[in-house]
């Protein structure tokens, strides 16, 4: 018998319906992947089984007795643990408080009793952690260790994950997989939330996939492959992104970095010597955990901070720093990290469409609204934006945004492409969409910067791929001699590491 | 069982959210008629209907509104930018004082130009009197808000300091400046009323700033600095600059609203010519939308309650306060019905 049954949820948000009748079966001392993709409605389902929302119809079974969970309480108390992409952490905790945190036993803290209580419990469950550890000196992953050892604490037996792995690097991820299947040996059930089909694979036993609010698929996690998974998944033959193997760059270089040195507010040199180019007609790609320096790289290029030292030059020219104009005069096309700080929300898609370019919709300061908008309705049509011109920026889609900003910047045919997660929280579609338009401006001649913390993305489309740690590249690969381990080693520092062992 | 969502009210809806702001506000406010032993319905009528049945009632709206609506606009063009200017009440001091000194160098000049340079220097004046404040929030990042207000305050020493010195009426003594000359001081529009030229100037500067507000580029760049400081610039937008221009030409129509005080209905300078006139244009603009052609519908609308209450008032001895409390009321349930346009009531099913 299933440890959890859930049967024919739905829920909607206005018109939008999230869940659509979906049922849910878990067995106990299982794996369960949700598979979906962005929007699919995995984390509504989960919040619904957290209590965090109320279903509009369907039931929930725990051990053969039907539960009703008005809130997160509730269903902690059914056993149920959560851990989302964000931490629910206190950095200036010790791993111990945070785990009792909410479940102190008595008025009174006794550190000691605490912290031997949690260690009890990571011990059992064969954590390593440091429980008097402060929580703001720990890893991302080791974060989420916390995270998990304070569902456990709580005594859950069914462990939700939502996309653990999204903030890990390969290491960390493994590291979560091997504490998962610990737990499944101790009997725990657990759901993981996931769009990425190799995790899927790696770890679980039972796969449910959804699709617009829908169960389309539930299958056993060894009777499947990844292109079937896939098809469930998106609805149509996904294409794997073939790899671009025609690499060939024209010889002028477009963009020059030299010695580019940056110090934080803290005085913490956080770029070092950063020296890099790419030529015309090339895709550069950054591989590296996040902030190892690649968000100030990024700022500096695009032209809102200024470095300690160093030069960038465009095409054999100067470029001033700390000014974002400059970057338009010098054709350089920007995609910001966050997207929403590359649109104006309150303002039209047709006003976002040509700020940057303001002079040439301007007589005499008026705004000629006329050719506001028919460049508006040619690029919406041109780059497959749904929404009109005079829809508030705001009011679209994470994907439609990002349209939006492509087809700002990619439009006036650029020099240079510094692309920043240019797919981060994009459906495959989406994703997709923005992977051929980067492709497109490379066959174009032009030069492509491309910052990504999705391996994936770097591996899919870069002629060369770069790796930077610390504020610093340390290592190269071309497209045909790329090396995942070596990359995912420099990546994490472990590869100094060895280089000092051996040294020693 | 009704539930309330988070999700943009219907369309229809936000039509109708001034109205129902107001019929709020008119509820509340009888409490306080019914307490003041008057009775709400007469009140209302006295304070919304009566003025506009008499013609001298009527004209006296158009001349009450003409400060706020100044002060208005004023305070829409630094809002919209994000640059919270609450000196309105100061900059309009500062226009009163060019006014009144400019007034008395214009003996035997032509009107044609001397009310066009009694503008300019209410405009200049008010202009400089934002400086200070506008400089040091985009220099060092000083709050606006607690230097613009707190200016308001040094205004008024400042005023008080000229009239009880060098500009005493040597004659009578009272804190009040020399008569300005007769070619700056504003003509009357409407015969028979007190409807001055600053009138035509408050819709002149209506229509220009909402023109560039809607129409230019100057207007869409200020904009976009208000909605998105961050992403302003990453566009390239110099939203300081922007800042910096925000607030100078609000600081400058904030001056003229001193200056068609001064020009139009006084003559001459004194320490009270605004009641608060700055303040009511915080009002204004949050009341008007932060849009020029709201703030001018709005200045009418509490013209028409200020000039209701004088006769509420007289007629039906209700504090004549009354019309600020109905004011005040507005503008927070203003306030909260439009955060009630975020969201929806759904019956449970």
């Amino acid at each position: 018998m299933p440890i959890l049954e859930m049967r024919g949820i739905s829920k909607h948000f206005g018109s939008l319906i999230a869940n659509d009748g979906i049922d849910l079966d878990v067995e106990s001392g299982e794996i369960h992947a949700l598979l979906g993709e962005n929007g699919a409605g995995k984390s509504t389902l989960m919040k619904i089984l957290y209590g965090l929302y109320q279903p509009d119809t369907g039931t929930i079974t725990i051990d053969g007795k039907a539960v009703r969970f008005k809130s997160p309480a509730d269903a902690i108390a059914h056993g149920i643990g959560f851990v989302s992409q964000h931490f629910a952490l206190v950095p200036t905790f010790s791993v111990a408080e945070n785990v009792v945190l909410g479940y102190e036993r008595g008025a009174r803290l006794n550190h000691d009793e605490i912290e031997r209580t949690v260690r009890q419990t990571a011990e059992q469950h064969h954590f390593q952690i440091d429980a008097k550890a402060l929580v703001g000196d720990l890893s991302v992953g080791q974060q989420q260790r916390v995270e998990i050892l304070k569902a456990l604490y709580r005594g859950c037996r069914i462990l939700i994950l939502d996309e653990p792995t999204a903030v890990l690097t390969p290491r960390d991820t493994a590291g979560l997989f091997d504490i998962l299947r610990g737990l499944q040996k101790e009997g725990l059930s657990v759901i993981i939330i996931t769009h990425k089909l190799d995790e899927v694979l790696a770890i679980s036993q039972q796969v449910t996939v959804l699709r617009s609010g829908k169960v389309v698929g539930r299958v056993k996690t060894n009777e499947t492959n990844a292109p079937q998974l896939a098809r469930m998944m998106v609805g149509r033959e996904t294409v794997q992104a073939v790899r671009n193997t025609d690499h060939r760059p024209l010889p002028n270089v477009t963009l020059e970095v030299d010695n580019l040195t940056l110090d934080n507010k803290r005085g913490v040199r956080v770029l070092n010597n950063v020296r890099l180019h790419v030529q015309a007609g090339e895709i550069v790609g950054i591989a590296g955990v996040a902030g190892n320096g690649q968000s100030e790289l990024v700022s500096i290029l695009t032209g809102t901070a200024v470095p300690r030292s160093g030069s960038v030059c465009v095409k054999g020219k100067p470029v001033a720093f700390g000014d974002p104009r400059e970057c338009i005069r010098h054709r350089i096309a920007r995609i910001p990290e966050d997207r929403l700080k590359g649109v104006i929300g309150d303002l039209s898609v047709a006003d976002n469409l040509m700020l940057e370019q303001a002079e040439q919709f301007t007589a005499m300061g008026h705004l000629q609204h006329q050719k506001i908008v028919q460049h508006a309705k040619r690029l919406i049509e041109e780059y497959q934006i749904k929404a009109s011109p005079h829809d508030r920026v705001r009011t679209l889609s994470g994907g439609n945004i990002q349209k939006v900003i492509l087809a700002r910047t990619l439009s006036p045919n650029p020099d240079l492409v510094i692309a920043a997660q240019p797919t981060r929280g994009l459906d495959v579609g989406a994703t997709e969409y923005v992977h051929q338009k980067l492709v497109e401006q490379k066959q174009r001649g032009t030069a492509i910067l491309l910052l990504s913390e999705d391996l994936d993305e770097i591996l899919i489309l870069s002629d060369r791929i770069l790796v930077m740690y610390k504020g610093e590249i340390v290592g190269e690969f071309t497209a045909d001699a790329v090396d995942i381990d070596q990359i995912s080693l420099l990546m994490t520092g472990a590869a100094n590491q060895e280089s000092k062992d051996v040294s020693n | 069982m009704f539930r309330i969502e988070r999700a943009p009210a219907p369309l229809w809806m936000r039509g109708l959210i001034p109205l129902i702001a107001i019929l709020i506000t008119f509820l509340l406010v009888s409490v306080l008629i019914i307490s003041a032993g008057a009775n709400p319905l007469s009140t209302f009528y006295e304070l919304l209907i009566n003025p506009l049945t008499r013609t001298s009632a009527r004209w006296d709206i158009l001349m009450m509104a003409t400060p706020i609506i100044l002060t208005g606009v004023a305070v829409v063009v630094a809002f919209a930018c994000g640059y919270y200017n609450i000196g309105a009440e100061g900059q309009l001091y500062a226009g009163g004082i060019a006014a009144a000194w400019m007034g008395t160098q214009l003996d035997g000049v032509s009107p044609w130009v001397a009310i066009p340079l009694m503008l300019l220097a209410g405009f200049v004046a008010g202009m400089l009197w934002a400086l200070l404040p506008a400089v040091l929030k985009v220099r060092l990042k000083v709050d606006e808000v607690v230097t613009t207000l707190l200016l308001n305050s040094v205004m008024l020493f400042i005023v008080s300091a000229l009239l009880n010195g060098p500009w005493r009426d040597p004659a009578s003594g009272w804190p009040q400046s020399p008569t300005i000359a007769l070619a700056a001081q504003f003509p009357v529009i409407i015969p028979r009323s007190r409807v001055h030229f600053g009138f035509i100037v408050a819709i002149i500067v209506v229509l220009v700033v909402w023109w560039v507000m809607a129409r230019t580029r100057l207007g869409l760049e200020l904009r976009a600095t208000g909605y998105n400081r961050e992403a302003a610039q990453f566009l390239g937008i110099r939203v300081s600059r922007m800042t910096l221009l925000a607030a100078l030409i609000s600081g400058g129509i904030a001056g003229l609203a001193g200056v068609g005080e001064v020009a139009g209905i006084h003559y001459y300078l004194i320490g009270s010519i605004s009641p608060g006139f700055g303040y009511t244009g915080i009002i204004v603009a949050t009341l008007g939308a932060l849009t020029a052609p709201g703030a001018l519908l709005a200045a009418l609308f509490i013209a028409l309650i200020n000039r209701g209450a004088l006769s509420a008032s007289r007629e039906l001895d209700v504090p004549v306060y009354l019309s600020e409390v109905i004011q005040a009321v507005l503008l927070l349930v203003t306030l909260a019905t439009l955060l009630l346009t975020r969201y929806r009531i759904r019956r449970k099913v």
